[in-house]
């Protein structure tokens, strides 16, 4: 490691806004870890968000940092990473914010395999408005906005940016945080889209509406509940059900769009001299 | 195609086409955009020049996207445009008044179609002059231009990238359907006849870079990602320092600063024209496609014996208050002809502040208006 993640942090903002117990601080632990194990310059990071409780981390990280919109992240980062490739761009986001409002970006930045890496900061529930469901929040689950229980079925995200074309699809709790940061680690290393899901803890709103005990507890439950994707396989699909399944899902090596758009400019200056 | 090289010379050219290629001129080397007409040359024509050039383009997922790929390209120091028509400029507002409250440099052509909603596609409209400024939430600073021919096209997106440049701020252009897609003579400048602007750019090093500390002209440096000065943007209001606050006194600061900041600059952002206002007792007050019939209607009233002249503004936002004013204390009446309910005369109501009588005039049913309609305006007085 080339030093202490100190370095990346924004100290003078500290504390910071999340509620004690919060995993979020985990995820941005194993995302610092990442940076200074890969050694990335400052000024050449850049840290993309949207709205919502995870959207807050790049406040309090000294690179460069845009806090955008509700869901519109990873469109910004699109515009950053296409202007200036030599940034490491990576988009930090929540489930509410990437999921939902931001989805149809997702998907298509992963489509595109555009060189953006994006941490999902999954704590199944909307925070920072105070615990309405979210397209990551489990069927049954209680929300304010599901109070006889929530009839919907959530995404599995892994799955689905990896069948919208990305070259890096993984997937790590808050209780696997060396795992997690090797796999963020990776994501960025990775040319082309990728996509790592963090499944964290919200006590506060998901939590104790759910009597799912504190944090410790919920950490806890989230270690249990995993499996691996390795495992999952030879289980049948009705073992697997309900369990967090953790690992890479996908690592490829197909051309990302910067690389491709290269190929664009040489053929239209070709032909522009024609 | 431009030549490389400085050869002045007159070409016939599109709206829309005269709009990219400015655009090209100025500097613009990001384009983010999604299809819709009748805007979509410019994004056509973009997607073939800008890699020539270096530049970049992209037709993103949805319009959303394509005005947030805009901001983050500017803020990574390229100069950056998108193109659309009222659904996608409707779809365009939260993440334009983002760049607006973050000084971000961005260029947002409108070319009118017929709204609300999906409206006539593709016959012209006026409708989107309150939008262009209050499109979005929240008080704001914006500038909106508006051009009447493909000429005033090239000219005004030069001006448009200008401003966005010198002002950190989202500038509109809006064009009518038919200044879009009809042709006509331009005489297109070369690189050295034309001013080309950048935003201003800090002289201090990192350490003590303050990224949302203005001088006196409101305006603050800006440093593009990636260039060692790491700061941080938030739509969250944010103090001299970019980090957000809630405090009263810094909230204040800011909101002012950024209206502010185009209102000090107001003489230098104004264009106007105007023709046979001398001795002129009837103004008509027109923008757009509707000033091109406006001028021919002011004509023919003059070979009638009526004294009546034309007033264009082409710098809708902030709109030109004063000179209506001064116009309004020199004739009887004013006519204003546009291709919406009424939503100029009401900004010319209120310049004239009863200083003189004002007529609206609106047609909303897809067609433009034509001088007889107005000329038959001009004689009933």
């Amino acid at each position: 490691m080339a030093g202490s993640i100190d370095q990346y942090l924004r100290t003078q903002f500290m504390p910071h806004i999340w509620c004690p117990g919060c995993g979020h601080g985990i995820i941005l632990n194993a995302l610092l870890r990442a940076i200074a194990r890969l050694d990335l310059p400052k000024d050449q990071v850049c840290v993309v968000s949207g709205i919502g409780c995870a959207s807050r981390a790049p406040g309090y990280l000294d690179f460069n940092t845009l806090h955008t919109t509700h869901g519109r992240a990873i469109a910004f980062a699109t515009g950053i990473k296409l202007a200036n490739p030599d940034l490491h761009v990576i988009v930090v986001t929540g489930d509410g914010d990437g999921a939902a409002i931001g989805g149809n970006h997702l998907i298509h930045a992963a489509r595109r395999n555009m060189g953006v890496t994006t941490i999902m900061f999954n704590n199944s529930i909307y925070g920072m408005t105070n615990g309405q469901y979210s397209p990551l929040t489990p069927s049954g689950r209680l929300a304010t906005t599901a109070p006889y229980g929530n009839v919907e079925r959530n995404f599995d995200m892994c799955e689905l940016v990896k069948a919208s074309g990305a070259n890096y699809v993984a997937r790590a709790t808050v209780a696997h945080a060396r795992q997690l940061s090797t796999y963020i680690e990776r994501a960025i290393t990775t040319p082309g889209f990728a996509f790592v899901e963090a499944v964290g803890n919200c006590p506060t709103y998901f939590g104790r509406r759910n009597k799912l005990g504190g944090p410790v507890e919920m950490v806890e439950t989230l270690k249990k509940n995993s499996i691996t994707a390795a495992a999952a396989a030879k289980l049948d699909p009705a073992e697997v059900q309900g369990k967090i399944i953790i690992g890479e899902f996908y690592r490829g090596d197909a051309p990302g769009y910067i690389e491709l758009y290269d190929g664009v400019i040489e053929r239209a200056k070709e032909a522009a001299g024609k | 195609m431009m030549a490389n090289k400085c050869d002045t010379r007159a070409r016939l050219l599109q709206g829309n086409e005269s709009c990219a290629e400015a655009a090209l001129l100025a500097g613009v080397r990001f384009f983010a955009g999604y299809p819709i007409t009748p805007s979509s040359e410019i994004a056509e024509i973009l997607s073939e020049r800008l890699p020539q050039l270096g530049g970049k383009f992209i037709q993103m997922e949805d319009e959303i996207a394509s005005m947030a790929a805009v901001v983050g390209a500017s803020l990574a120091g390229m100069k950056a445009m998108t193109a659309t028509s009222g659904p996608g400029f409707s779809l365009k507002q939260e993440n334009l008044g983002f760049a607006s409250f973050t000084e971000v440099p961005c260029v947002i052509v409108n070319v009118q179609r017929t709204g609300p909603s999906t409206g006539l596609p593709t016959s012209p409209g006026q409708g989107d002059l309150m939008q262009a400024r209050w499109g979005t939430h929240g008080d704001h600073p914006v500038v909106a231009l508006y051009a009447s021919s493909v000429s005033e096209a090239f000219d005004l997106t030069v001006k448009a990238v200008n401003i966005a440049e010198r002002l950190r701020v989202p500038v509109i252009l809006l064009m009518d359907e038919v200044v879009a897609h009809m042709r006509e003579r331009v005489i297109v400048p070369c690189e050295d006849e034309i001013e080309i602007a950048w935003r201003p750019r800090p002289t201090v090093p990192p350490e003590d870079y303050l990224p949302y500390a203005a001088g006196p002209d409101g305006v603050p440096a800006m440093a593009d990602f990636g260039t060692g000065y790491r700061w941080h943007l938030t739509g969250l209001y944010h103090d001299v320092t970019g980090f957000p606050t809630s405090a009263p006194a810094k909230v204040d600061q800011l909101v002012r600063r950024l209206c502010g900041k185009i209102t000090g600059h107001k003489r230098d952002i104004t264009f106007t024209w105007d023709e046979h206002m001398d001795d002129a007792r009837v103004a008509v007050v027109a923008c757009g496609i509707v000033a091109r019939s406006a001028r021919r209607a002011v004509r023919l009233a003059r070979e009638k014996g009526i004294a009546a002249g034309l007033f264009q503004p082409k710098t809708i936002w902030p709109f030109p208050d004063e000179q209506v004013a001064e116009i309004a204390a020199c004739v009887d009446r004013i006519i204003v002809p546009e291709m919406n309910m009424g939503q100029l005369v009401g900004e010319v109501e209120r310049a004239a502040r009863g200083k003189c009588e004002v007529i609206g005039y609106s047609r909303v049913d897809g067609e433009p208006i034509t001088p007889e309609e107005i000329l038959a305006q001009l004689e009933e007085v």
